[in-house]
């Protein structure tokens, strides 16, 4: 029974072709096996985890929910597959996302004023094109700019659970400011 | 490995040399404008890198020299992406504006006054936390790049949309075509009747105050032609509905408008 569980599981989560909440795999699994304990099925994805040990996959819990991936080892291989097709991402593309990500919600406007340059519709657009970033409201002043905040598809592609696990932004140098006085 | 490749940019590739050393006259250039707008991702980004490098003062600037930059980029930006050099052009301006001002002596009254330079090292300041937390962001492993998903869903099948093909003269064709099309949809002028049914009703109420009945031609007046024949019709058609007449067709087909003795209004 309880292996049944496990490879029900590894079905589910090779089949939905994107990462699973524990209440969606609950659900799925009492349609077959009745009514099961949350807890039981946290023991099978552990006990999933420990069989992908010696493989090339692995179980990740990410924003949406858990996935599995191929280990990072072996991505290579599969870039060199794939031709790498992927898209490289600018800097300015890059300095966009982690300006929203970390003041979140922002403008384009805040943004423009920490960068000192036009954000090109482009750049947004590429960004929600990714589902990384959405439109979560619209600020109460003239013009009514949109806010952008990041999506929890955002979160996925960047391996995390939640937003507070990116790296810590970096203070303020408190460097005395006779000695940036003089650099500049 | 590639990962790091992306994210540092100490030194600047322009056409695959790296750019160690910056023109003397620096600050842009003009024919390293292009070069630059390329490399830095803004002009926050290169203030930056020059601060860093090239240690430059800005009291050593020839605020001369900038303003005939400032003409030859303004020249420039027919060629160039107008947009982007506007900034750098801000950049430059608020520049040699902190630049004449510090060079303006100081009343002795207002030493406390700021310094022209503490919002522009405010902005360098807060950029540069975003530039390391980019960098930093950068390199954390990515699905796509560092990470595949393992997946045997079904994949994601896209309806292939045929692609346009247009060429300038189809679509003036198109459009001339449009232009031909019939109008039917143009306003017209609705006329009014010349002979209205109404006028009639009282012509054949009028007959009847006279007389109990009267042939049906004898509404008739020649001049009205086929149309007031019609209209005629209608107006006895009216009136019998009405209950005031009596339609009667005797043998010989001739049609009699008699009228039902009601008192007419």
């Amino acid at each position: 029974m309880n292996n049944k569980i496990i490879n029900s599981i590894e079905a589910l989560l090779f089949g939905a072709g994107r990462p699973l909440r524990l209440s969606e795999i609950k659900g799925l699994l009492e349609i077959d096996l009745g009514e099961l304990e949350l807890s039981s099925i946290k023991i099978a994805l552990n006990s999933l985890e420990e069989r992908y040990q010696n493989s090339s996959i692995e179980l990740k819990e990410v924003a949406s929910g858990y996935r599995l991936q191929v280990k990072r080892e072996f991505s290579n291989c599969l870039s060199s597959l794939w031709n790498d097709k992927s898209q490289k991402i600018s800097k300015s593309l890059m300095e966009t996302i982690s300006i929203i990500a970390y003041k979140q919600p922002v403008t384009r406007g805040d943004i423009e004023e920490i960068r000192g340059v036009n954000v090109s519709t482009q750049t947004v657009r590429n960004l929600l094109e990714r589902d990384w970033v959405k439109v979560s409201g619209y600020r109460d002043v003239p013009g009514r700019p949109a806010l952008y905040s990041t999506t929890p598809n955002f979160l996925n592609d960047f391996n995390l659970k939640k937003i507070n696990e990116l790296p810590d932004l970096p203070e303020t140098e408190e460097i005395d400011e006779e000695f940036k006085l003089q650099a500049i | 490995m590639d990962n790091i490749q992306q994210t540092q940019l100490e030194i600047p590739l322009v056409m695959g040399q790296p750019l160690e050393k910056l023109p003397d006259d620096l600050f842009i250039p003009p024919n390293a404008f292009e070069l630059c707008l390329e490399t830095f991702s803004g002009p926050m980004d290169l203030l930056l890198y020059l601060i860093k490098k090239e240690n430059i003062n800005i009291l050593d600037l020839n605020v001369a020299d900038i303003t005939n930059q400032y003409i030859e980029y303004i020249e420039l930006m027919d060629a160039l992406k107008f947009e982007l050099a506007g900034e750098y052009l801000v950049m430059a301006a608020t520049l040699a504006e902190i630049k004449s001002r510090m060079l303006l002596p100081k009343p002795q009254s207002e030493e406390d006054e700021l310094d022209p330079r503490g919002e522009l090292i405010r902005r360098l300041q807060e950029y540069q936390r975003f530039k390391i937390a980019s960098e930093n962001m950068a390199i954390l492993p990515r699905v796509d790049r560092d990470y595949y998903i393992a997946s045997a869903g079904l994949p994601k099948f896209e309806e292939k949309t045929e692609s346009l093909n247009l060429n300038p003269n189809d679509l003036r064709d198109i459009f001339q075509e449009i232009l031909e099309r019939p109008d039917l949809k143009s306003s017209h002028q609705v006329a009014f009747e010349e002979l209205s049914t109404q006028d009639k009703i009282d012509f054949i109420l009028k007959i009847l105050t006279k007389r109990n009945i009267v042939g049906f031609y004898k509404t008739l007046q020649k001049k009205e032609g086929k149309q007031g024949v019609a209209v005629s019709l209608l107006a006895s058609l009216e009136l019998a509905k009405d209950g005031l007449i009596e339609l009667i067709q005797s043998e010989d087909n001739e049609i009699y408008i008699k009228s039902n003795n009601r008192s007419f209004n």
